[in-house]
Formats: C-alpha cells, structure tokens, sequence
C-alpha cells in the first residue's frame, strides 16, 4: 500500500473519520490546530458534523449529548484545554458514555507553553476530574500509531462504554512522516441504552445522578468491576532486546522514539540495554515489567509522572532511575547515553 | 352534574386549587394523608361546572375533571 | 360522563419531590401535555438541568438526558446535530441558563440551532438552599443577599431573554408566567408554538415562565402568585419578545 506525508494531528484526525467518528467538537488551541482544521475541512464531506464551539468545556458536553445520542464522538486540545474538559470527562464516564478526547499536549503548569511536554500523564491516567472512574489512555509514538490508535480508541471506547484518551504530545503532533492508510476495522457496537426517541421502547435516559440510598455506590462496584476487566485485557507495550537486558529503558510517546535512538546506539556498542514502551498508560502494561533483576530507567519529558507506575508495577523489587526534563526541555540521546552508562557501571 | 376526583395521597396542600374554584367547591381536610399534610377535598353537592380551573392550577396533577 | 382534564401520558404518575405550590410541576405537566398533544413523546428528547429539575427524567415519560450544570443548550447541540429527526429540548433554571450556562445558551441562541427551550425564571437558586439568582430582583432578600439585592454590589436583575432576541439566529422568544389560569393557558400554547418552530425547522425557540417558588419567596402558594404578577413581572414583562 503506498504511504503519504501526514503530520501528526492529521493522521489521527484521519484516523478517526475512518474509525466511523461522525461529530467532532473542538476549540482552538496550539499545538492541536490542525487536527480540528483537518476535521473541518473533511468531516461535513463525509456526512458527519463539525461544530467549532465557543468553549473547551461547551465542546466536550456537546460530545457527552452527541454520544448520548449514539454517534462516535471525539473532541481534541492541548493541555491548558484538557483541563475545562474535565468536568465534561467525569459526566461522560459516570453516564458510561463512550467518546474520544485526543490531548496533545504543551507545557504547563498555567499557560505554560507550546513547547512538547508529558506532564499530563497523571491529569490522564489518574482521572482527572472528581469522582471514582478512569480514562481508557493510548499513547501514540508515530504518526503511524497516532491513526491506528485512534481506531482502536473508538472501539475500546464503545466496547466499555467508557471515555478513551489518545495522549500525544507537540512533537508527535506537529512532525510529518510517511503513513499507511491502512483499512481500519471499526467495530461500533449496538447502543441500545442511546436517546434516539422511545418508540417501541421504554424511555432512555442518560445520567450520572444518583440519590437514592446505595445507588450510586452501586454504579461504582459497576464501574470498578469495568476497570478491572479492562486492567486484565487491554494491556498494551512494546518491548525491544529485553531478553538479555541488563538495563531496561521504560518511555512511552514522542519520548520512546528518542529512548529508542539510545537504546540501538548503545546495542551498537555492546550494552546490554532494552526498552519497555508502553502503548496503553491506562491500564499501565504492569505485565511488562516481569523482571526485578534488571535495572530500570524511566525517561519523561515530566519531572516523573509514569515513573511512579514503573515504581507500582516493580514494587521496590528493582532498582529505578529517573531522567526526565519538562517545560520545553526534551532529554536527549546523550543525556539518557550518560544516564544509562552510570546505571550499568553501577 | 360535572365533578372531580382528588388524589388525595398525591396531595401537598398548596391549596391553589382552593383558591381557584370559582364556587368555593374544595375545601381542606381535617385530617392528615400519608405525606403528613392535610389535603384537599371537593364538597359535594355544590353547583361544579367542570370549568377544570382547579385541574389546571394544581402543580401536582392530582385532580381529575368529569363532565 | 366523560373524564375532561386527567394525566398527561408523557408524564408518569409519581408523585414529585417539589415543595407545595412550585412552579416545577406545573411546567413539567404543561411540557408533557404539548408533547401529548403535538404526539411527539416517541420522537422528543430532552435535557434536564442541574438544578431542582435534575430529576425532570424521572417525571417524564419520555427519553431524556442529564446534562452539567449550564451545559444543557451543548448536550443539546450534540444531541440535535446527530439526531436532526428527533425534537429535543432544554429545560433548565435561571441560575443553570443565565449565570453558569451564558456562555452556552448565547452560542447555541447565535448558532441558530434549531432548538426549543424552556427556561424557569424564579429569580433564586432553589436547589441550593435560596441564593442569588442572575435574576434576583433588586432588595430581594435570598441567603446570599440577606440585607435584599442591592445594585452597587450585585448588580441587576439579568433579562437574557431581551439579550438573546439581538442575535439574528433566534426565531422565537416568549415570556409568559405560570401566576394564574389565564398565564397558565397562555403558557401552554407558547410551549406548543416553541415546539411547532422546531418541527418545521424554523430555529432556535424559548419560553421563559416566570415560576413561583414559595419556599424562598417566604410566602404562601398563593401569595407567590400575587407576586409573580405585581411585582415579577413588573421587572420581566410578560409578552411576545420575538
């Protein structure tokens, strides 16, 4: 199959059109842009509804009533954005909606900057907004992965009825490379829980409101039970040389790529080095991480977010290092190189 | 003649429908239904013209017209 | 004998958790007797607030969705822009509509979204215990204002009907009140109308109805009525306002 030059935002926009996502909402932000230009320049051709809303927080609630109506439904932004959308993210896990929230994310804290950043991966993976419920999260390194992804979102999304967020970063946003449009295999499911009008049925209601007595600890036995399920089964990573690795680099996103660069140079030069990329943040590839003997290296453009999952899933059986730089600082292949170096003379 | 029915467990008491019956035809009860407030009844006898104005006024849906 | 004013079949027949004498029921039965009547309940889909309606879905006998506090008018959107054939409404309070919601309600009134509203203007917040509504009158005592609503710290009652009827994409504004039987009529058949612009595509439409809300007013049922008309509505005229 020949390949095209797509940038990031677009190959997920992509991605989605061809994963059946029929309305998106959006807001603009930097470094996100195009991916919302790319759904307002396609969606309406291809029978779905763009609607640029006058908020984050409005757009992510027109995806809760989208969804609610049974329309695979994304909305995206950048991190200052994903946080507005937190209250609408809560609504839509307690209603057990699913949607699609892509966040390609900026430095922060506050307004930050536009500069790649990973500092959302506990705002991710931890919940977010208030309440008791998760985020399925996939973590993209390539342009390629950001389409594929983005199909596999919508379906896991569907599947648990549950919000799905697809965390990228700046680099991976904005960098171009050549992409497969692959045949997606889009697997919606029937809704019959969506507010489509009751004829011939009892009416629908969707809602997260509930008052009586047990009820809504009820909903969250529910809910934690969901998780569960989607902690044992969707687990996803990729692993490189672990086999005889002494040391184990652990990086997801953007960062994984760089993490790669190092892993190969240093194979070049006889370390026994290995890499641990996970692909789902949420649930955290735990299973990965079967080997105490080894030394582990976490790398982050965040002062050590996913650090504290490599930490849960070894628990303190092995030792674990830390490189990581944030508000526009990227570590580099000769930081992690010098970082790695240090652990194996060690 | 016209009359109408008053659930009388649905009942809160607002007393709307009282004011609005232009015979003066519902009047409150002595006792206390089960949401513990003492509700309304209609008076028989009287001269009902099933205008519904009692019906109409009641936020609680509690009274049906017959005519 | 025939059985002349009963049961709307769009509402079920539950008893509600409203105080005696609100405006709420009263609103709900009027909404439920349009849809009855314009023979809408299997194609509606409405929103319910946050607010003393947040559970309109357990009166109504029709689908229904719970939206965010003042997000009502973009869970609509979605829901309209998806479902083109369905006749969806929101049904939301002055504080959800007109102070938490602004932003909502006046994109989705500027979009034009062919949309029906129905906003319940009790001038308090009565979920919460009687705070300061946006429409709060000026001196009206709530537990915000304890000393009455006084313009130089709080501002002015917000009329965002008169607001919303600038913007060229709304078609049809109505303020009517649910004070007396003559109101009460006349609000039915505003509801009908906002409900028939939808349906032939004319735009986005909203009823406002002034409600009583005996338990924070500090009056009877009665007397709240007496001041939905003598007072209220001197400060929200009544009338077709688009």
């Amino acid at each position: 199959m020949p390949k095209i030059l797509m940038s990031g935002n677009d190959a997920i926009a992509e991605g989605a059109l061809r994963a059946g996502c029929s309305f998106y909402a959006g807001y603009p932000i930097t470094p996100q842009n195009e991916l919302t230009a790319y759904m307002a320049n396609n969606m309406q051709k291809r029978g779905g509804v763009f609607i640029q809303a006058e908020a984050e927080v409005a757009a992510i609630n027109m995806v809760f009533g989208a969804s609610a109506a049974g329309a695979r439904s994304m909305t995206s932004s950048s991190s200052p954005g994903i946080s507005l959308k937190q209250e609408g993210i809560s609504y839509i896990a307690g209603a057990e909606l699913p949607a699609v929230i892509v966040n390609i994310m900026r430095g922060g804290p506050g307004l930050g900057n536009i500069a790649p950043s990973q500092s959302d991966y506990f705002q991710a993976t931890r919940s977010g907004g208030h309440g008791d419920y998760h985020c399925i999260v996939l973590a993209p390194a390539s342009v390629q992965e950001g389409y594929d992804l983005t199909c596999l979102a919508f379906n896991l999304a569907d599947k648990y009825r549950a919000p799905a967020i697809i965390l990228g970063d700046g680099m991976l946003g904005q960098m171009m490379e050549p992409l497969e449009l692959k045949n997606q295999s889009p697997k919606p499911k029937a809704k019959p829980w969506a507010l489509t009008g009751c004829a011939g049925r009892k009416a629908n209601v969707v809602k997260s409101f509930y008052l009586k007595e047990g009820d809504l600890e009820k909903l969250n036995l529910k809910l934690q039970k969901k998780y569960k399920e989607i902690t044992a089964k969707e687990q996803r990573w990729e692993e490189l040389f672990l086999d005889d690795a002494r040391v184990v680099l652990v990086a997801y996103g953007s960062m994984a790529r760089i993490a790669r660069a190092a892993v190969k140079t240093l194979r070049g030069k006889g370390r026994r080095v290995g890499l641990v990329r996970p692909i789902s943040l949420w649930p955290f590839p735990k299973k990965a991480f079967t080997r105490p003997k080894n030394k582990y290296l976490v790398v982050e453009m965040s002062y050590g977010q996913m650090l504290e999952d490599v930490q849960l899933a070894l628990c303190g059986k092995a030792k674990v290092e830390f490189l990581g730089r944030s508000g526009g600082g990227v570590p580099s292949e000769e930081e992690i190189i010098l970082k790695i170096n240090k652990i194996y003379n060690g | 003649m016209p009359r109408i029915t008053i659930n009388r467990d649905k009942c809160k008491g607002c007393l709307l429908c009282v004011s609005a019956c232009p015979q003066g035809l519902i009047v409150v009860e002595e006792g206390f239904n089960l949401r513990g407030v003492k509700p309304v009844k209609f008076k028989s006898g009287g001269k009902c013209a099933g205008c519904a104005l009692c019906a109409l006024m009641c936020p609680d849906c509690c009274i049906e017209v017959y005519k | 004998m025939d059985r002349i004013y009963s049961h709307p079949q769009s509402l079920r027949d539950v008893p509600t958790h409203y105080c005696p004498g609100c405006g709420h029921g009263l609103a709900h039965r009027l909404i439920a007797e349009a849809v009855d009547e314009l023979s809408l309940r299997e194609q509606v889909i409405a929103v319910a607030p946050v607010g003393c309606a947040v559970i309109a879905y357990d009166y109504w006998d029709f689908d229904c969705s719970e939206a965010a506090h003042g997000r009502a008018l973009a869970v609509a959107t979605g829901i309209k822009r998806v479902r083109p054939q369905n006749i969806v409404f929101t049904y939301q309070g002055d504080g959800d509509l007109a102070a938490i919601g602004t932003n909502e309600t006046i994109h989705a009134a500027n979009r034009g979204e062919n949309l029906t509203v129905f906003f319940i203007n009790n001038a308090v917040y009565g979920m919460t215990g009687g705070q300061m509504a946006p429409t709060t009158l000026l001196n009206q005592k709530t537990s915000t204002t304890p000393e009455g609503r006084n313009a130089q710290f709080q501002g002015y009652p917000l009329k965002i009907s008169e607001m919303l009827a600038l913007l060229p994409g709304v078609k049809y504004i109505e303020r009517v009140s649910l004070g007396s039987a003559q109101d009460i009529t006349k609000t039915k058949k505003a509801i009908k109308k906002a409900f028939t612009n939808q349906i032939e595509g004319v735009g986005f439409s909203l009823v406002e109805m002034l409600s009583p809300c005996p338990t924070y007013w500090g009056l009877s049922p009665c007397e709240s009525l007496d001041w939905i008309k003598n007072i209220m509505a001197k400060e929200f005229p009544l009338g077709v306002i688009k």
